[in-house]
Formats: structure tokens, sequence, C-alpha cells
């Protein structure tokens, strides 16, 4: 994609939110420039950057959770027949439950802090991960790595030169794919029980003080959060991954 | 070099592939090791990496018998050897970084290896210079196969033992291929194995050739073939005569 592409689209996105914004002609949708102020405005005084912080630090701590945990599970399922077979049946009935529907449960048993907030979203990332590096991991030949033993390589060298560069792809994709269920996922953790978080801003500007403006800032700021976590992985797959002909 | 004695080696469930098998390899030597799929040639050569052990015997290299994989022997597989995500030059530095990784312990590094990942000369020896920047899906069977004896060649070994090494690729290439190989091993003072189970590669790269027959292997049937390697020699009558005799020992087993 071109960047001057993408900024048209941007701008055609803009157009046609104004168009809307003047037909509506109602508070409950404010134009383009009044949200922009309301953004700026927020961010400068009020307390938004608190929300959005809080939000970002529960998405970056539930990825990295979830690379952690699924990612050598993934290496250790692909590599062994026997614990994938004993396992698949168990992905195959976790994988496709729709994880939001957990919320008020881990809720119950979690609390109301930070912790059954990041659980819901690593329950997403975590199964996706794990499939993806797992299919990739059990994709490695054994000749391959027979013959980067013949080269003198032990577990460690294995690990730093063929498991860690094969198990990138599978997990960047499953970041790619997944992270805006995760944000959306942590938009519908953050109504419940909490007063910080974007979530909970957007739903208490919008419900309870009705300053739609700000509402509206709200959604772009979670929208940057989705965006931007979207572009920095996409960005590391373009790095990491040159080698995928996609 | 190379010693395999009173060799018996079966996978755990088969029967066995070997059985009291005894073969030498000289210094400097260059074998062929031919056989019909199945009789245990790829296993020959994994015993002798020391990638795989012997359930009763001794596989001795330079009269030490091999406990594991041995930093101057180097391995040369058909194919899926190079990393999907590495390109040329790294993956020719692989065994270097590999080396460089654990330092020089003698076990997974000779004890005198000193850190380096220049590939350069390998890679212009070799006419990979251009490829260098390129991924192994984006070069040809001939340039991957390039690239893993590079990578190999990188490590200097002074053993060298490759397994169909040329049998994905076709004709001309192969040819090629097998003639820098000979090179190779002429100016690089290798002692080399090559398993194959074409006859007219056994003939025209090995200068003797191990016959392998249908397991257990017990005696080792062997051939001198003294021209093998030179430039021109796949058209005198010898070549014709030892490709005869080889079809015929195969069409025995």
């Amino acid at each position: 994609m071109k960047r001057r592409d993408f900024l048209l689209a941007l701008l055609a996105l803009l157009a046609l939110w104004q168009v809307l914004a003047w037909l509506v002609n109602q508070p409950i949708l404010p134009d383009p420039w009044r949200v922009f102020g309301a953004l700026i405005q927020e961010t400068l005084s009020g307390d938004l950057p608190i929300h959005f912080l809080a939000s970002l630090w529960r998405v970056v701590a539930s990825t990295l959770l979830s690379i952690l945990l699924a990612a050598p599970a993934g290496l250790v399922l692909g590599q062994s027949q026997r614990l994938n077979r004993l396992f698949t049946p168990i992905i195959y009935l976790l994988y496709p439950i729709p994880k939001v529907v957990f919320v008020p449960v881990l809720l119950l048993f979690f609390g109301i802090g930070d912790l059954s907030k990041i659980l819901v979203i690593f329950l997403i990332l975590f199964f996706q991960i794990l499939v993806l590096v797992r299919d990739q991991a059990a994709a490695l030949r054994p000749e391959l790595i027979l013959s980067v033993r013949s080269l003198g390589a032990g577990r460690r060298a294995l690990f730093r030169f063929v498991y860690l560069p094969a198990s990138l792809p599978g997990i960047l994709t499953a970041l790619r794919q997944s992270i805006g269920t995760a944000v959306a996922v942590l938009y519908v953790a953050e109504l419940f029980a909490t007063r910080v978080g974007l979530g909970y801003y957007i739903y208490f500007q919008g419900s309870t003080l009705l300053n739609y403006p700000a509402m509206y800032a709200g959604i772009l700021a979670m929208s940057f959060l989705g965006l931007g976590l979207y572009f920095l992985v996409d960005g590391l797959e373009r790095r990491l991954c040159r080698w995928q002909v996609r | 070099m190379l010693e395999f004695r009173q060799v018996t080696f079966q996978y755990r469930h088969g029967a066995p592939l070997f059985l009291n098998f005894n073969w030498r390899v000289e210094k400097g030597d260059a074998w062929a090791v031919l056989g019909p799929s199945g009789c245990g040639k790829s296993t020959l050569l994994a015993l002798a990496a020391g990638l795989l052990f012997p359930t009763q015997g001794q596989v001795l290299v330079e009269g030490q018998p091999l406990t594991r994989p041995r930093p101057h022997t180097g391995l040369i597989i058909q194919d899926y050897g190079l990393l999907p995500w590495a390109t040329v030059r790294e993956n020719a530095a692989l065994g270097l970084r590999v080396r460089n990784l654990y330092g020089a312990d003698g076990i997974h590094a000779p004890k005198d290896y000193v850190p380096r990942t220049d590939v350069t000369h390998w890679l212009e020896r070799l006419g990979l210079l251009e490829v260098a920047g390129h991924f192994p899906a984006q070069i040809s069977g001939g340039q991957r196969q390039r690239t893993a004896i590079a990578r190999t060649l990188a490590l200097e070994p002074d053993l060298l033992l490759m397994d169909e090494p040329f049998s994905s690729l076709d004709a001309p290439t192969r040819e090629g291929l097998q003639s820098l190989v000979m090179e190779l091993w002429a100016d690089q003072h290798l002692t080399l194995v090559l398993v194959t189970h074409a006859i007219e590669e056994a003939a025209m790269v090995g200068k003797r050739i191990l016959v392998l027959g249908n397991p257990p292997n017990t005696q080792a049937l062997v051939l001198d073939n003294p021209g093998a390697g030179e430039a021109h020699y796949r058209a005198t009558p010898e070549y014709q005569a030892i490709c005869q005799f080889l079809r015929e020992a195969l069409n025995r087993t």
C-alpha cells in the first residue's frame, strides 16, 4: 500500500464523516473538527491519557504474557506428535469458544483489578498463537534440524537459529489477526467494574456526562490503540519475515 | 580416517540393516556408496556423522569412537538443509555462527577455532555472490545445493559426507556439481563419502565404490575406480565398464 493511497483513504473517511454529521445535524454525531478539538483538549487538560495508558498496559501485558506462554507450548506441541495428539482435541474444543463470554467469570474469580482484564485478552491471544506456532513448528522438517545439528548445533544453537526464528511468523501472524479482537474485548472488559481504561471512559462520557465530542475522542483513542498495535505488528512482520512470500 | 568395526545397527522395531559390518575409509579417499533405496546407505552416513550410534560394534574417526557429531566432519543432505528464513549469505555462515555461539570448546567447535563470520570467499568460490542476499526459495536447486556446500566448507572439514546431494537436480546441473565436488575434494584435501542411488554418479565421483545390497549388509562389496573425477572420464570405456558392472551388482542384490 502506498502512503499516498493511505492518506487519500483517510481523507475520504473524514469527508464521509463530515457529510454524515451535516445530514444528521444532532449533538450525538459531532463533526470531525469538534471531535479532534475535544481529543486535543482531553489529552492536554483532561484525563484521557491516563485511560489510554491503562488500556495500553492491559493489551501489552496480556500480549507479552500470551507470547511467553503460548510460543513455547506451540513449539513443544509442534515437535512432539504424542503430546500434540493428546492436546489437539482439547484445543479443538476450546479454540472456537468466544472468550469474551468469560469476562463475568474472570471478574468473579480474579476480582475487579487489571488481572481479570489482562486474562480475557490473554485467553484470546493464547490460543491463536498456540495454534499458529504449533503448525509452523510441525512444518519444520526433521532433516533441517538434523542438518543444523551436523553443523555442531546443540540445544542452545537450535533454539537460537531454528526454533526462535521458526516461531516468529506464527506469533506475528497470530497477533496481526487477533489484535483487533483483543482491543474489542478490552472495551467490553473495561465496561465492568473499573474506573480507568478507554472502555470505561467512552461509556462514562457518552452515557453519564453526555459529552459526545469527548466520547468520540475516546473512540478515536481506542481506534488509535488498535491501529497503532496493528501497524507495529505489521511492520515487525515485514522486517523480520521478509523470507515469507506473501 | 573412518572405520566401521563389527558394526551392527537396527532401528528400534526393525530388522538389522548392518550385521558385523566392517569398512575402512583412508585419509584423502573419495568414496561413493551405492545401493537401492532401503539398503541402509543414509543410515551408514548418519552413523559416520555421529548422528546415530551402532547397536553393537564401533564407528571410529581418526581412531576415536564417535560419541557425538564431530566438528571436523561436514554433512550435506539432499534438500531441506537450508534455513528458509535466512539469506544465502546467512545460511552459508550458519555453521560459523553456531560455533561463535559456543566458542572453541572442542565439542561444538574445534579447540583452535577463531571466531569469524565472513563467508565471502566461499560464496565467490561457489559462484553465489550474486544471490548472496536471496532467500533459499528464490534461488535454483543447484544454487541451494551450492549454498549447502559453502556452509559446510566454511567450517573447513577434513571429512565430507554427502547424502544424495544432487538427486533432485537436473542432469547438467548435477554433472556440473559433481565436477565441482571433485575439484573441491582435490584442492581442500578432503576425505569424501558420497551416498547415491545413481550408478553414473557413483562411477563419476567414487574413486572407490561401496555397493550395499538388501539388508542386512555384512560383507562390504568394494570396487576400485581410479579414473573417477577426471575431466573426460564419462567418455572412456573404463567408465562404461564400471557402470555396467555396478548395474549387474545392483541387479543381483
